[in-house]
Formats: structure tokens, C-alpha cells, sequence
């Protein structure tokens, strides 16, 4: 472990979104992930990358309520919302839904759309959780309900908009285009007024040019909505340019942060990327 | 370009086709050879050669062979167009239905022969009528349950015995009347969704429809033997009809009546889950059908959204129990069985799941057809199976495709 990490979770505890210290999640006797560490501060767009397989996706599915990690605090700083706690919210085994609710929203890896419904109806679970219309109000559809649903289908529009879809808005989401399908789940996480943006492979099959527009998308939201982003990407270029600081992960374990620059520069890290050759 | 199938010549797949059917025939001629064709009389000790009927067996399921091979053919041949476009083409009926040129003046004729119909119409008919519109709400009830939500449920008809039993047991008992205990039988119904609801939280698919069969079993066992409570398989008789200021009605008359309550009801019923379909609790339901993981992940309660699936489809069942109850003044538990629920889904996927007009058509079609091929009733069943296998394969989406609706967006106000 290099010495700039300890640094960097010492100074940064106290002003992070969120904050994870010494995570682990076992399946069996495998451990996917051992003693993670990892920090996101306000507005911060940091990145999560290593080899397939090396723990990303279950860290995320880990800090998201979908599996409990098997020891280690997950605690969020929620920034939005109302009940500011300033000592944090231990998120380590609380419902999916209500992680979400709390300001965590995430794109998954293999893109998980509802595909009978429209893009614009996909965006619009996604202000479920900011709307309480129940089944008595839905029924007698009163004049607070059609308020509600209003502004549901407004705001549900506005992040079609910001994400390029707004044509697309009444398209069955399985008839998008992939590159739009990836896009309509970011809007969809942005529909749940997130404070912290999870995104696991965005570019993922993406050609260069679709890259870089998901890139300028990226650096836009991060400025117009003030979240945060942590980012799971294979994409070197699109990761050096975009994130303010870089965890590297393999085999479960952190081996490496810092700034792009500082990884980039790691001997631990190209080995880890470059096999073990390369050390010699 | 031997390998790639869709530019094969046309003759090509006509000689395929009559090769495989060919085949079939020869198998299912021997498979059956001794049944069909070999009779051993035991008294007269002889046995009998029916070639013929060999050659009846083999031609008839070449024939019919080659039309399914040849009807298999179409339908991957549309598939495979309709994988290229990107607009989906929905089939004449739905779009005749949801033109809104022809839909509402359709309603409206619709509406005008339901609500004359007793005075047109003979009182069987009427009955029939009813009868039908009973498995109207009850379609749409696991149209919440299975089509909207996703929930499989093969128990369905259990919260129906739920409303049956509970009007027959305290009109019997305590002489409570039809309106008194019809609010009553619905908050017993969503009392008995949430209390099957709970254990099944966890589960889905297969799980789920294993368990929910089981569910309805045991309420049909219960009623079936705890003689001392529900009278066991020899029922309750004599339940009264639903009243009406006292006044005492002919039986013509209560039909009539009856006719209309079920009417209203299927009113109301098709008002609550349409505007349910396009709220945000339809949604949920919708996004948790889709995608359970996602759904969640996204805010949305799943257990609360069940819970919600499942007592609201108990309740529009419990409120038929009730109605059904008074309609036939008597009930026992041969009324719930496996086959009544079976029926009840048939319907749902028929008419189209998460579609509400799909399935009052389906409704319709499969209580009234049966009444009208009483002349063929040895064959009720079986024509009824091959229909639902045809559908199934060629028609997956049901009668009518389930439709979102489309938001139309002030884009000047929005943008
Ligand atoms: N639910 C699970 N049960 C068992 N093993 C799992 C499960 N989820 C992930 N794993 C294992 O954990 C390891 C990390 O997987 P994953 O997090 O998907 O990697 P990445 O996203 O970094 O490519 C893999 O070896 C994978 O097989
Ligand atoms: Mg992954």
C-alpha cells in the first residue's frame, strides 16, 4: 500500500459523502472483497478501476444494500435531504430501497431497464421515491395527485433532456438503441435526486465518440446537479481524463490511489495491469 | 449463401416441411398402432386387424403436421421482420380498438346493450351474462396480481371461497344481508392477500405459483373437511339474495337485479385499475414485474408493493365470493377449485397480461363460448386446450397487447 493513501483517508474522512472503512464480503469461502477503504467527497468524480473480476461490481452492489459485506462500516453524509446528520448514516445492510431513497442512485454493469415500459415511464420510477400518491389517491386522482403526476412527467422529461433522449421520451425502453439504454439509466438515477452517483461501466460497449459525449455528460451533471460520481470504468482514457482520484482494486484488496497521475505512475499498479513480467 | 437460412427457395422449405410431417406420421401411426388398430376380445377370444384405421391415423396427422410446420414457418417469418423494425406493429384488433374513431362510439354501443340488456334478452341469457361478468372482475383482479405486477398466482380462487364463505356463513348464522356484508367480504379478502402475501415475499416465478397453488389448496381442504365450520362438501344452501328496501322480488326479477349490481361492479372495477395502470402505484408494480433488482434499487418498496398487488387482487375476488354467493343461494367447495383458478389465468394471459380491455375480451370469449358449444360438450375441454396451445404459439402477447400510455410534453414548458 503506498504511503499516500493513509494520508488521503485521514484528511478526507471528515468531509466525505460517503465512506467506507475496512469492507469485506465473502460468498463461501471466496473473499471478493478484503478490507476496503475508500472515500468520495462532495462533487468529487472519482473512479474504481482494476481487472474483471477483481470485486467492483459486488463493492458497489456491497454499499448499495443489495448484499450485507461481511465486516466493515459503510456510512453515508447525505448532502440533500432532510435529515442532515452530521455523524453519518451507517448504510451497511439497510434496504436497497431505502439506500437509494437516502441519495445513493446506480446504473448497473448489465444494463437492467424496464423494457416494457416507456423511457419516459423508466424515468419516472425513478421519482417514486420523492412522490407518495397511494392506491386511494390514484383511484379518486384528486387535484394533489395530478399535481404530482405533473410533475413527475416534467421532471421525468427534464433528465430525458439532459441526457439526449427527449425524443425518445415514449419509445418502449427495449427498442432504444444500446448506447441510449446505457444513457436512459443515468437519467433514471438522476430522477431520484441523488447526492452520490454509482456508475459501473457506463462506457461498456460504447464506440470512441459515444465515450466522449458520456464523458462531457458526465462533467456536465457533475456541475448542474452538484453530485458526486464514483465510477467503475475499463476505459483508461476516459478514466484519466474524468476523475479527480483513482482506487485501484484487484483481487478484493485496494492496491493503489491517488490522482490519475500518482496511478498512473505506480509500479504496483502496472504490474497489476501488465502482468508480472513487467516488474523485472 | 447455402448457410443463411431466410434466403432459402420456397420449394426448398415446402419438401422440409412435407419430409418432417412425414415422419411425424409414421411415429405417431406406430406409437398408437395398438390401441388403434388392435382389438383382443376377451369373451370371444378373437383379434380384430383395423388397418384402416392406421391409415386414418397417418393421414390425418400428416395433414395436420404439415399445416403446423407450415403456420411455424409464418410466424418465425413475421418474427424475424418484426426483430428489424424498430416500430412495433400491433395486431388489427388492438389497433381498431384504440382508435379512438371507432373505440368510442364502440363504448358507447357497448354500454347502451349492457345496461338494456335484461329487458331484450331472456332471463338465461341474462344469467349467462352474469356469470361472465363475475369472471370480468375476477380476471381483472389477478390482471393486478399477474399482469401488472408480475406475482404468479395459482391460488386465486381461494380469496373467492374467502368472499363466498364469509356471506353464506353470516347470513346463515347471523342473517346479515348481501350489502352489509359485501364491504365486509372486501376487507377480509385484502386481510387474506396480505396474510398470504407475507410468507411469499421472498419468493418468485415457479416458487411463487408452487406455493400460491398450495395456498389454495388448503383453503379447499379446510372448507372441504371442518365439517362443524363450513358445512362441509354438502355446502351452504338457502343464502339469501341481496336486498333491496325490503321489498320481496320474483327470481326473474333477481336476476335482473343481480345483472345490474354485477354490472356496476364491473364498472367500478375496470374505473380502479385503469387509472391504478397509469399511476405511480401502477408503475411500481410495472417496474417490479420488469425487473425486481432494478426496481429496487431504484426506491421503490418492493414488500409493500406486493403486498399491495396481492390484497387488492384478494379484494376484487373476495367482493365476486360474495356476489357469486348470493347470485346461486347456495355454494360448496366444489365452486373453488384448482380449475377455477386455472380458468381465471387462462383469461388474464388470453386477453393479454396488464391489459384491460385484453382481458374483459378474454373474459367474454372463454365463459361464453363454453356456454354456446354446449352441443360439443364432450369436447369442451379438449377444444378448449388446443385453443389456449394455439394462442400461446402464435399469439405469446395475448389478444391485446398491453399498451403504455404516451405523455404528451409541453416542450416549450418543459425545455
Ligand atoms: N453472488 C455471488 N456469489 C458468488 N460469487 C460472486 C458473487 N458475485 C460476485 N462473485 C465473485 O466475486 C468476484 C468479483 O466479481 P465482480 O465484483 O463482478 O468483479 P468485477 O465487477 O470487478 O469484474 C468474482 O470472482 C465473482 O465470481
Ligand atoms: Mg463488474
Amino acid at each position: 500500500m503506498g504511503q499516500g493513501m493513509n494520508e488521503a483517508t485521514n484528511r478526507s474522512a471528515e468531509s466525505a459523502v460517503l465512506s467506507v472503512r475496512n469492507v469485506s464480503m465473502n460468498f463461501g469461502g471466496l473473499r471478493a472483497l478484503s478490507e476496503v477503504d475508500l472515500d468520495v467527497r462532495p462533487g468529487e468524480v472519482v473512479a474504481l478501476i482494476g481487472p474483471n473480476g477483481a470485486g467492483k461490481t459486488t463493492f458497489f452492489n456491497c454499499i448499495t444494500g443489495i448484499y450485507t459485506p461481511t465486516g466493515g462500516e459503510v456510512t453515508a453524509y447525505p448532502r440533500t435531504g432532510k435529515p442532515k446528520r452530521p455523524e453519518g448514516i451507517r448504510i451497511n445492510g439497510m434496504r436497497t430501497n431505502l439506500v437509494c431513497e437516502l441519495g445513493m442512485a446506480r446504473t448497473f454493469q448489465n444494463i437492467r431497464l424496464f423494457p416494457s415500459m416507456t423511457a419516459l415511464e423508466n424515468v419516472m420510477i425513478g421519482r417514486h421515491c420523492r412522490t407518495k400518491t397511494g392506491i386511494l389517491g390514484a383511484v379518486l386522482r384528486g387535484a394533489a395527485t395530478r399535481r404530482e403526476e405533473q410533475e413527475v412527467v416534467d421532471k421525468s422529461f427534464e433528465m430525458l433532456t439532459k441526457v439526449g433522449l427527449e425524443k425518445l421520451a415514449n419509445e418502449y425502453a427495449r427498442n432504444l438503441p444500446y448506447g441510449a439504454q446505457r444513457r436512459l439509466e443515468i437519467a433514471r438515477a438522476l430522477a431520484t435526486e441523488p447526492f452520490l452517483l454509482l456508475l459501473d461501466e457506463p462506457a461498456a460497449g460504447m464506440n470512441p465518440q459515444e465515450t466522449e459525449e458520456l464523458k462531457q455528460m458526465v462533467i456536465r451533471i457533475r456541475e448542474e446537479f452538484k453530485v458526486s460520481v464514483l465510477l467503475i470504468e475499463h476505459d483508461m482514457k476516459m478514466v484519466m481524463s474524468l476523475s479527480d482520484r483513482i482506487y485501484v482494486m484487484e483481487y478484493g484488496r485496494i492496491i493503489s490511489t491517488g490522482t490519475p497521475k500518482q496511478v498512473g505512475e505506480d509500479p504496483q499498479v502496472i504490474r497489476a495491469y501488465l502482468g508480472e513480467d513487467s516488474d523485472a | 449463401m447455402a448457410q443463411a437460412n431466410p434466403i432459402q427457395h420456397p420449394t426448398q422449405h415446402v419438401i422440409q416441411h412435407v419430409k418432417q410431417a412425414f415422419v411425424a406420421a409414421i411415429w405417431l401411426a406406430f406409437l398408437t398402432l395398438p390401441i388403434m388398430v388392435i382389438r383382443v376380445d376377451t369373451v370371444e377370444k378373437t383379434v380384430t386387424w383395423r388397418w384402416m384405421n392406421l391409415a386414418y391415423m397417418a393421414l390425418g396427422s400428416f395433414v395436420l403436421a404439415l399445416a403446423w410446420y407450415c403456420m411455424m414457418e409464418r410466424r418465425d417469418q413475421s418474427q424475424a421482420r418484426k426483430d428489424l423494425e424498430t416500430v412495433e406493429r400491433d395486431s388489427a384488433l388492438s389497433r381498431f380498438l384504440s382508435d379512438p374513431r371507432f373505440a368510442k362510439p364502440l363504448m358507447a354501443f357497448g354500454l347502451l346493450v349492457a345496461a338494456g340488456f335484461p329487458w331484450f334478452f331472456s332471463m338465461y341469457q341474462t344469467n349467462i351474462l352474469v356469470s361472465a361478468l363475475i369472471y370480468v372482475v375476477l380476471g381483472l383482479g389477478l390482471n393486478i396480481t399477474v399482469g401488472l405486477a408480475g406475482l404468479l398466482d395459482l391460488g386465486y380462487v381461494a380469496f373467492y371461497a374467502v368472499g363466498a364463505y364469509t356471506y353464506a356463513l353470516l347470513n346463515h348464522h347471523f342473517q346479515l344481508g348481501f350489502w352489509t356484508v359485501l364491504p365486509l367480504g372486501a376487507v377480509l379478502g385484502a386481510f387474506f392477500g396480505i396474510l398470504l402475501g407475507f410468507p411469499v415475499l421472498r419468493l418468485r416465478g415457479d416458487y411463487l405459483a408452487i406455493v400460491t397453488l398450495g395456498f389454495g389448496q388448503i383453503i379447499r381442504l379446510v372448507l372441504e373437511n371442518w365439517s362443524a365450520f363450513s358445512f362441509g362438501p354438502s355446502g351452504i344452501s338457502n343464502i339469501d339474495r341481496p336486498g333491496l328496501f325490503g321489498i320481496t322480488y320474483s327470481v326473474e326479477q333477481a336476476t335482473t337485479y343481480m345483472y345490474y349490481i354485477m354490472l356496476a361492479l364491473v364498472l367500478l372495477t375496470i374505473f380502479v385499475t385503469a387509472r391504478l395502470k397509469d399511476s405511480r402505484i401502477g408503475r411500481a408494480w410495472l417496474a417490479l414485474r420488469e425487473d425486481e433488482i432494478a426496481c429496487q434499487a431504484m426506491g421503490i418498496d418492493n414488500t409493500r408493493a406486493k403486498l399491495m398487488a396481492f390484497s387488492l387482487g384478494a379484494t376484487l375476488a373476495a367482493l365476486m365470493g360474495v356476489v357469486f354467493a348470493a347470485k346461486t343461494t347456495f355454494i360448496n367447495p366444489a365452486s373453488f377449485t384448482f380449475m377455477e383458478s386455472a380458468m381465471i389465468l387462462a383469461i388474464v394471459v388470453l386477453g393479454g397480461m396488464g391489459s384491460v380491455l385484453g382481458v374483459i375480451l378474454g373474459a367474454f370469449l372463454l365463459m361464453l363460448l363454453p356456454e354456446y358449444l354446449r352441443a360439443f360438450s364432450e369436447y369442451r375441454m379438449l377444444i378448449f386446450g388446443f385453443t389456449m396451445v394455439l394462442i400461446m404459439v402464435f399469439r405469446p402477447q395475448g389478444l391485446v397487447r398491453a399498451k403504455r400510455k404516451v405523455y404528451k410534453i409541453n416542450v416549450e414548458q418543459a425545455g
